[in-house]
């Protein structure tokens, strides 16, 4: 029976873990390739490693960054922060990821998406969709928004659409956060992963809220989600992914239990 | 241990380097001399996108090659689309066709409710047979991403449910193929990948 995918997510800045409340306030949270490895010990069934303040002069970082990180790493393993081309991402592979997350570049030049797609394969590109629900709207759940710039600016389109448009164009999977939910540990967006996951045939990891074992089965179920990320849940050792993965199992969720 | 990976040009070879060397293997890449392939104690023929990637083997010579080394008995072992090589053809790219050892096709998921592609942890039910997935016991997981897929026939090593039976890993003599990605299935993988570095003729 297929799984429901638990994911690590490491964010990463200038070559350490680090989590913040909705992208602001910092906290260090140790070194990538040791909580890479504790996770995929621990049962993670596939580590996410963002560089949330990519830029041009930090990419040798983050390339060696993900070198050392994959190099004992046997779980699949994606990239995410920074890569605006094929080139990037081709970087990114030789480097040791089995996929790129790509974000605000994709909004910018969606071509981009079919462009890694072709040289790599859709199961290579991961389209993360930062959304927020349209208070203002009808219906806020179907005309949620996307934004880029860490949740600060609108993009300028509606989060269903853009995540049929990534499908079409040959993304693999949609990494959807939901900038409402992410840092708070209060659960989810399930509507919104759930409008989400419908309207696309390819799987959705759903990220932001993660705080307790209910929220996961929430999200599975009443979400729809064939993944989740986890973050903060892990950090700090407030739990690790074979408890969570425990419990999941206990709740009937299926879940893949470490050897 | 020597091993030979074929690169033909279809995706990112680093992961499995990666495994194959972590597990002590002497590995040499070859996209395109066929004296690799003739002088090859094991090949591997990774492999993730689309099928018809696999015009090359054709265009360089190496499938020739490689029907020679498989009748040499060298192990050969293929990953994802390099196990769908095996077969005859797949309708993800009709015009182009497979090796053929085995005569049947590969096909796409039939349409339904559930997502293609396929992607994510599945268990196996191990056919008791299988050198390949010795020691691989009930509740252990592998990780698949993949649209098409090899049909259940008797030469099957372990068949994974999603959507419909399909062979997870298939297995005659030397010449293996497995659907998920060992080199991305944690301690599981490592084992099959171990198993297929120690396969020794019959």
């Amino acid at each position: 029976m297929l799984t429901k995918r638990i994911i690590a997510c490491l964010d990463v800045h200038a070559g350490r873990v680090v989590k913040g409340v909705q992208f602001v306030d910092l906290v260090d949270a140790g070194d990538p390739a040791t909580q890479a490895a504790r996770h995929a010990r621990e049962g993670a069934d596939e580590i996410v490693l963002l560089d949330i303040t990519a830029t041009h002069e930090r990419r040798q970082t983050l390339l060696e960054t993900v070198r050392r990180t994959a190099r004992e790493l046997f779980v699949p393993f994606c990239v995410g922060g920074g890569i605006r081309s094929a080139q990037d991402a081709g970087q990114v592979f030789d480097a040791g990821a089995d996929k790129v997350s790509i974000n605000s570049a994709a909004l910018a030049d969606p071509g981009l998406i079919d462009a890694i797609g072709r040289s790599f394969g859709a199961q290579a590109v991961v389209v993360a969709i930062d959304a927020r629900r349209d208070p203002h709207a009808a219906d806020p759940v179907r005309d949620a928004q996307v934004f880029v710039q860490g949740g600060r600016k609108p993009a300028g389109r509606r989060v269903v659409e853009w995540a049929r448009e990534a499908e079409a164009r040959g993304a693999g999977e949609i990494l959807l956060t939901s900038m409402d939910s992410d840092g708070t540990r209060a659960g989810f967006d399930c509507q919104l992963t759930a409008a989400v996951s419908e309207a696309v045939g390819i799987p959705v990891i759903a990220s932001g809220g993660a705080g307790t074992v209910a929220h996961f089965t929430d999200v599975f179920a009443r979400g729809k989600a064939d993944a989740a990320l986890a973050a903060s849940i892990f950090h700090f050792g407030v739990s690790s992914a074979r408890a969570l993965k425990e419990e999941l199992a206990q709740a009937g969720v299926p879940v893949r239990l470490p050897c | 241990m020597r091993v030979t990976v074929i690169d033909y040009k279809a995706g990112n070879l680093t992961s499995v380097l990666k495994a194959l060397r972590h597990l002590g293997a002497q590995v040499e890449v070859t996209d395109g001399d066929l004296a690799l392939v003739e002088s090859a104690e094991r090949l591997v023929l990774p492999g993730v996108g689309h099928f018809q990637a696999t015009e090359r083997l054709d265009a360089t010579g190496i499938t020739s090659a490689i029907r020679a080394a498989i009748g040499r008995g060298v192990p050969f072992l293929g990953i994802c689309v390099g196990m769908q090589w095996l077969y005859a053809g797949s309708s993800e790219a009709p015009a182009q066709p497979g090796l053929a050892h085995f005569p049947e096709a590969c096909t796409r998921f039939p349409e339904c409710s559930k997502k293609v592609p396929h992607v994510g942890w599945n268990s196996l039910e191990v056919r008791s047979s299988s050198r390949l997935l010795a020691g691989v016991g009930p509740g252990e997981f592998v990780y698949f991403t993949h649209s098409y897929k090899a049909p259940v026939t008797a030469e099957t090593a372990a068949v994974t449910q999603y959507i419909e039976p399909f062979a997870a890993a298939v297995e005659q003599g030397n010449v293996m193929g497995v659907q998920f990605h060992p080199e991305k299935s944690g301690a599981t993988g490592l084992k099959i990948l171990r198993n297929f570095l120690a396969w020794e003729g019959n």
